[in-house]
């Protein structure tokens, strides 16, 4: 993670020598200032919210998998995602429409957090209630998807009535990137993700219980309802806070837990949770070298690229399945 | 009839069924019911009759509608999760969901009530695993994972891992379903070993009739609006067996103690 990590710093639209960087980052410091501000001010809190985007997203989608007992769970294709870019959207396009003047105090990354914590737990609820009338998984992910239109859907019309630059604003958010904190952003959002990591080290027992399904759980002394709740509550705050700061970021919440299961061949969450924290890392801070366009003045949406990265390991999941059934 | 002071569990004016927005749907009301220490009890009745809401109503999977059950004269409301999963485990007809469990780790989550909050295995927890796994003759399979066996397999593991929760009642809904006649009676047999062997007290469902008949301590006989308990020879001499398949195409005969299809006189 530390190797990927630096080669993260590495890369990037200006292009700055292995020497220097390693100077900058051993507190020696560059000749060129400009080089110290870029290192320490920009690549160095992005490669940070990298690592806890990914890991934060990656356990979610673990903790969404077991719960809901479904391998093609996650905060993307439950529409959690969704409901907290409608939370979101619902701040940034809907306080300019009514009103100019509070619009500057909405929109501090306070209030875009608990807007987006807001809209994905709004969505997950909804979400566990549905699944709790369905046992079908495969209906379960299809609402899920249903939520995220409707989402999508209200948000189009929000976007039609609301003026450009919010628009605009909104329309950059959506992209993703992991390049817009500032060290004070960056403390609030690894406090709020340290919490979240905190509230789950108790859920690691009942969570490995969960695997032989809530019956069987219940039977060995779990008390389901609080664990369901410290899960939900967990889930949605961290994928608010994720969401809120970096924009929707696609597959990672889903295809992590997977690669890390097939990695390690294990079911354990004291082993798993760890780890896909850290894998999840790890593939974020591929994914953004990826999209820095080694040697190109470009940068690509992260959001793009872990979508081409994680749609085929979803489709490639669902064919493997088949495989099993036949 | 029974002797009070070997129950363990007892069900007093018991009413079970399912709370709905149309209203209070009753399966069964007022009943009953004794279950005795170390015995081998099999219920018996038709399917939709409420042997699976009975059996998860008594071990609290699911509220009950009225009445009281008494665990070892404990109100069963009143036990706390935990204390009751020292006490009973549940054997269950739902399939576990696909992970990557092994056999060991499977049974070892039998332990979780007595470990601590990050479930580490003490020695005396991997004792008790490993003995629940040679009860039920599947130490073999110890590091196989759970989508590699046989049914038959996985029910046996099933099994081990309600023994390793070390409780002194086992509850199984219908633990032979879906197996073939050979596994039916090796799980039977199993049962019936258990009880004798470990003391501990063993109620199931089954629609194995004949083999029930030839394993079961007592019976439970569940039918629509009246429920019968006894050992097997006591219903012999009654005709609450008949009343089982209250159909004019199956016949019992006492003799063999078997249910046959009814010859067509002609």
């Amino acid at each position: 993670m530390v190797f990927v990590g630096l080669i993260n710093i590495h890369l990037g639209s200006v292009n700055i020598p292995t020497k220097e960087i390693t100077n900058i980052l051993s507190g020696r410091g560059s000749e060129i200032e400009s080089w110290n501000y870029i290192v320490l001010n920009y690549r160095v809190p992005k490669a940070i919210t990298a690592v806890l985007v990914g890991s934060g997203l990656a356990i979610s989608g673990l903790l969404m998998q077991t719960l809901f007992r479904n391998p093609l769970a996650g905060p993307f294709v439950l529409g959690i995602s969704s409901g907290a870019s409608l939370g979101v959207a619902g701040l940034i396009l809907g306080v300019s429409i009514f009103s100019e003047s509070i619009s500057s105090i909405a929109l501090s990354s306070w209030s875009i957090s608990i807007a987006s914590s807001i809209g994905s737990f709004v969505v997950l609820l909804a979400v566990l209630v549905a699944a709790r009338k369905i046992k079908n998984t495969m209906s379960i992910l299809i609402i899920g998807l249903m939520f995220g239109s409707i989402s999508g859907a209200i948000i189009n019309v929000l976007s039609y009535f609301s003026k450009a630059e919010q628009l605009q604003q909104f329309v950059f958010w959506s992209f993703g990137s992991l390049g817009n904190l500032n060290w004070d952003e960056l403390t609030v959002f690894g406090g709020v993700l340290f919490l979240g990591f905190l509230l789950l080290i108790p859920t690691i027992k009942p969570l490995n219980s969960l695997l032989l399904g809530e019956n069987y759980a219940k039977s060995m002394g779990i008390n389901l309802k609080k664990t369901r709740y410290i899960l939900l509550i967990t889930t949605s705050l961290m994928t608010g806070v994720i969401t809120a700061f970096s924009g929707p970021i696609a597959f990672i919440g889903l295809a992590v837990p997977h690669l890390t299961k097939l990695i390690f061949n294990n079911s354990n969450h004291k082993i798993l949770l760890p780890a896909v924290a850290i894998n999840g890392a790890i593939i974020l801070l591929i994914c953004d070298a990826i999209a820095q366009v080694p040697t190109s003045e470009h940068t690509l949406p992260i959001n793009a690229i872990t979508s081409l990265f994680g749609a085929p390991i979803v489709i490639w999941l669902l064919l493997r399945k088949q495989k099993k059934i036949i | 009839m029974h002797s009070k002071k070997n129950t363990i569990l007892i069900a007093d004016n018991l009413s079970i069924g399912y709370c709905s927005k149309e209203g209070i749907n009753y399966i069964a009301k007022d009943l009953n019911i004794h279950l005795e220490k170390g015995k081998l009890v099999c219920l018996l009745g038709k399917n939709g009759v409420g042997k699976s809401t009975l059996l998860r109503t008594l071990s609290k999977t699911q509220p009950k509608l009225g009445g009281d059950i008494y665990l070892e004269s404990e109100n069963l409301s009143q036990i706390s999760p935990l204390s009751l999963a020292k006490k009973m485990g549940l054997v269950l007809t739902e399939k576990i969901p696909e992970s990557e469990l092994t056999v060991f780790e499977l049974v070892a989550l039998g332990r979780q009530p007595y470990t601590n909050w990050l479930g580490k295995l003490s020695a005396e927890d991997h004792k008790k695993i490993t003995n629940a796994m040679q009860q039920v003759h599947i130490s073999a399979l110890s590091e196989k994972k759970n989508y590699e066996l046989s049914d038959g397999q996985l029910q046996k593991v099933m099994i081990a891992r309600a023994l390793a929760q070390d409780t002194d009642i086992i509850i199984l809904d219908e633990p032979t379903a879906h197996l073939d006649m050979h596994h039916k009676i090796k799980i039977f047999k199993l049962l019936q070993e258990l009880t004798r062997k470990t003391n501990k007290t063993i109620l199931l469902s089954s629609h194995e009739v004949n083999t029930v008949l030839q394993v079961a301590d007592e019976l439970w006989i569940m039918t629509d609006g009246s429920f019968t308990s006894g050992s097997v020879e006591e219903l012999l001499k009654t005709d609450h067996l008949e009343t089982l398949f209250s159909s004019d195409q199956i016949e019992f005969d006492k003799e063999l103690k078997q249910f046959n299809l009814k010859k067509i006189r002609t």
